[in-house]
């Protein structure tokens, strides 16, 4: 866009566009990049208040873990989830490092392979969760650690699914070659979200399976 | 820069009917007015609410409805009133005027402003829809264990519909942080915004925050009801305090969410009618934001009466709120100081605003004292509280603001004499309407309750607040009947009817697509004054030259 520095600055119907930032200036964070640190942020906010409930029902609960969970064990499953999608991360920051370097083929494996990952852990977290259903009969309803363990880790793995999703969207964005070096900020948006729903876990996995 | 090919710009008048224009609208414009319709809109369906909970009341015992719908009924109408009117209204008259007050051509997201809109009708209509399902009797606060033990399906309508508004606010509050930030035109810089943007901006920040929060609690509310769920039932192992917590965590800053934009509007007011600068700029730049971070410290002086909260830390930021409150207040009448008033409507309303919010701030304040509090809690004492500040604040905002910009969005100016009608029905009915309520409350009037007993000699205080409620309504009258005619009338209001500073006059009434054809030089928070005025503001164009390069004029 040409923003000059005059103080009379003319809008032809040219310099905007409908759908994406129309910023004055190129100057500082994308526009649409800027959205997704500030959804980001919210998204903070929602699992801060889960957590939030956690650790206040823990905090006036006589003991815990309630007796009874002693099923709810980092190994093996959860750990090898965790493992999962730590490395989902490491190659989703290549998959953008690829791009930022120019190499369309190198994003594309990348997102690829983070994309095979993320499916991974759904699938072992569904597993995760059959085995707890139907072994242990622990549920969303088996009172008050059923309702925290099954709302923390499924809003994680919704989250989880919306990454999916997105990495998706842009694999086949990569695939239609719409990424260049230069142009890529649908991927940098997207590994940020990704970023932070590993973090997100990462929390979760502490809280629930070390700290207890 | 954008990452796909640009598309083309859509020419205004397509061939599209206007029907399917306003559906698929990204104009930051429309879907301003969309807002602000559909506020309005609510606006009556929640005083018709009121108004029949008022008549119930005129005398003591049941003459007009039962229990169960009177408890509907003041449940929907908070709703109704704070989620599908107040808020709504103020992204409205955001959307509008931000993006016109910093130069910018759109929202930084236009299609996900049409989305945050159309979220708003679709919570609408589960909320409303929920009285077709038992309603939900539980009070806007959805207080732990009553809301978990009512089993009224309206009640898990009520909470998805909450989560689309919050959505919606979310992704608001987004697209107004971003447009604020990158879309900022040449010159603009932050300590040049407009107020009404500042408000924006700290409003957004809140919502952003706070609003997440309520959404987590009312997820959990839902598997609660639900799916068998623990969260808030002691039998469980939940903890029904804990709603209390989420709930207001979210429910302070909610009040600022809905008095900052007022707070914006009656800023811009107050300079333009007064004809000088609005006093202490910083200062009050400082008060927003101080406003904003402190509205995260105080949510527990809802519950002071639980005896779960630590009183002394609650009560003390409590009473620090007030502080810059009354910075602002300082600032605007320091700015009607000395000034050549013009009382238009818009200034009426902003001045029966700073009149009658000091009434709710004061009330906030005594509330603030813990053993005060605790006297008072749950009576009309609070009731009166929240309308002096939500119908004498943001409700008087509002319609100074729509009096004040109508000409911009439409380009025709609202009659003046109909407007001042209005005002004074409005601004009696208001006095009327909650004043008595103080009394009652310090009485021990309770609220949210159908009935009283009619030996307590509360039945006059109540009639006439009743009468108070009718003058409310029937302010509305002119209103509607103003915005009729002048819609029908000639659009000559001009560019800039009030002779006014900031830059939305600018440009056309109403603005063309994507606004401004050219910008004047920024080199103030006035920058269309310095226009009329050159050399008027030497000192600010010697500070501003700097950034706002070489003079074209
Ligand atoms: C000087 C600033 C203010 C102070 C110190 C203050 C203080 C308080 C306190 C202590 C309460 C709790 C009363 C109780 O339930 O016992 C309260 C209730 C309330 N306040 Fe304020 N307030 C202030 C401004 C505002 C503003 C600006 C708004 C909205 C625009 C507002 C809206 C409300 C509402 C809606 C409630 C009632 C909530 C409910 O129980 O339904 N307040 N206020
Ligand atoms: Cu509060």
């Amino acid at each position: 866009m040409t923003a000059s520095d005059s103080a009379l600055v003319t809008h032809g119907e040219d310099a905007v566009t409908t759908g994406h930032g129309m910023s004055h200036a190129d100057r500082g964070i994308d526009t649409a990049l800027l959205g997704m640190m500030l959804f980001i942020g919210s998204e903070v906010m929602f699992f801060g208040g889960l957590f939030a409930a956690y650790f206040n029902i823990r905090a006036t609960a006589p003991i815990w873990p309630p007796e009874g969970i002693d099923f709810i064990q980092f190994f093996p499953v959860p750990i090898i989830a965790t493992a999962i999608l730590l490395s989902s991360s490491v190659s989703m920051q290549w998959a953008l490092s690829r791009i930022a370097a120019g190499d369309r083929t190198g994003l594309i494996r990348g997102l690829a392979v983070t994309l095979v990952l993320g499916l991974t852990f759904l699938g072992l977290q569904a597993f995760d969760y059959y085995g707890l259903l139907t072994d242990h009969h622990f549920g969303i309803d088996s009172a008050i650690y059923g309702t925290l363990f099954y709302t923390m880790t499924g809003f994680h793995g919704a989250h989880v699914f919306g990454g999916v999703v997105g990495i998706s969207v842009i694999l086949l964005r990569a695939k239609q070659g719409q990424f260049s070096a230069k142009h890529h900020v649908a991927v940098e948006a997207v590994s940020a979200y990704w970023h932070f729903v590993d973090v997100v876990w990462i929390a979760l996995f502490t809280t629930i399976y070390l700290l207890k | 820069m954008a990452t796909t090919a640009i598309p083309q710009a859509r020419p205004y008048a397509s061939r599209r009917s206007w029907v399917l224009e306003w559906l698929t609208t990204t104009d930051h414009k429309k879907i301003g007015a969309l807002y602000i319709t559909t506020a309005f809109g609510m606006f009556l369906v929640g005083g018709i609410m009121a108004l029949a909970m008022r008549t119930e009341l005129a005398q003591p015992g049941l003459q007009f409805l039962t229990p169960d719908l009177y408890d509907q009924l003041f449940s929907m109408h908070a709703v109704t009133m704070i989620f599908l009117f107040v808020m709504p209204m103020m992204t409205g008259v955001g959307n509008f005027i931000v993006p016109l007050q910093i130069g910018a051509a759109d929202m930084a997201f236009p299609r996900i402003n049409a989305l945050g809109f159309w979220l708003v009708p679709a919570g609408a209509v589960l909320i409303l829809g929920a009285f077709a399902f038992g309603g939900a009797p539980v009070g806007w606060t959805m207080y732990a264990p009553l809301t978990e033990t009512t089993p009224a399906h309206g009640i898990d309508l009520l909470l998805m519909g909450l989560v689309l508004l919050g959505s919606s606010s979310i992704l608001g509050a987004i697209n107004f942080l971003a447009t604020i930030f990158k879309l900022r035109a040449p010159g603009m810089t932050l300590m040049r915004m407009p107020m009404l943007v500042w408000t924006t901006l700290v409003t957004s920040v809140l919502l952003l925050f706070a609003m997440p929060v309520l959404t987590s609690g009312l997820v959990m509310l839902f598997i609660d009801r639900n799916y068998g769920g623990g969260f808030f039932d002691p039998s469980l192992g939940g903890n029904p305090i804990l709603w209390q917590h989420v709930f207001w965590f979210f429910g302070h800053p909610e009040v600022y969410v809905l008095i900052l934009p007022a707070f914006g509007i009656v800023s811009e007011i107050v300079p333009v009618f007064s004809r000088k600068p609005l006093f202490g700029y910083k200062a009050f730049v400082l008060a927003t934001a101080s406003i904003g971070a402190l509205g995260f410290t105080v949510w527990a002086h809802h519950m002071f009466t639980t005896g779960a909260v630590y009183l002394p830390f609650f009560s003390f930021f409590t009473f620090l709120i007030a502080v810059p409150t009354g910075v602002k207040f300082f600032n605007w009448l320091a700015t009607m100081w000395g000034g050549q008033l013009k009382f238009d409507t818009p200034l009426l309303y902003a001045v029966g605003f700073i009149a009658l919010f000091l009434i709710g701030g004061l009330d906030g304040a005594f509330l603030a004292v813990v053993p005060f509090d605790f006297m008072v809690q749950d009576t009309y004492f609070v009731v009166s509280h929240i309308h002096y500040v939500l119908v004498a604040g943001s409700v008087f905002a509002i319609f100074a603001g729509l009096f004040y910009w109508f000409p911009k969005m439409t380009g025709a100016k609202l009659n003046e004499r109909l407007g001042k009608i209005q005002f004074w029905l409005l601004f009696i009915g208001t006095n009327v309407a909650f004043f008595p309520m103080h009394l009652l409350g310090l009485d021990g009037m309770v609220r949210r309750v159908v009935d009283y007993a009619p030996n307590n000699g509360w039945a006059d205080l109540n009639l006439l607040s009743t009468i108070g409620a009718f003058l409310i309504a029937a302010s509305v009258l002119p209103f509607i009947w103003n915005v009729f005619t002048t819609l029908r009338g000639p659009r000559d209001a001009g560019d800039d009817p009030w002779d006014a500073n900031t830059l939305e006059w600018a440009t056309t009434s109403p603005p063309p697509v994507f606004n401004f054809d050219e910008l004047p030089a920024i080199r103030s928070e006035r920058p269309v004054f310095d226009l009329k005025h050159p050399g008027a503001s030497v000192a600010h164009a010697a500070a501003g030259a700097g950034a706002a390069g070489k003079d074209t004029h």
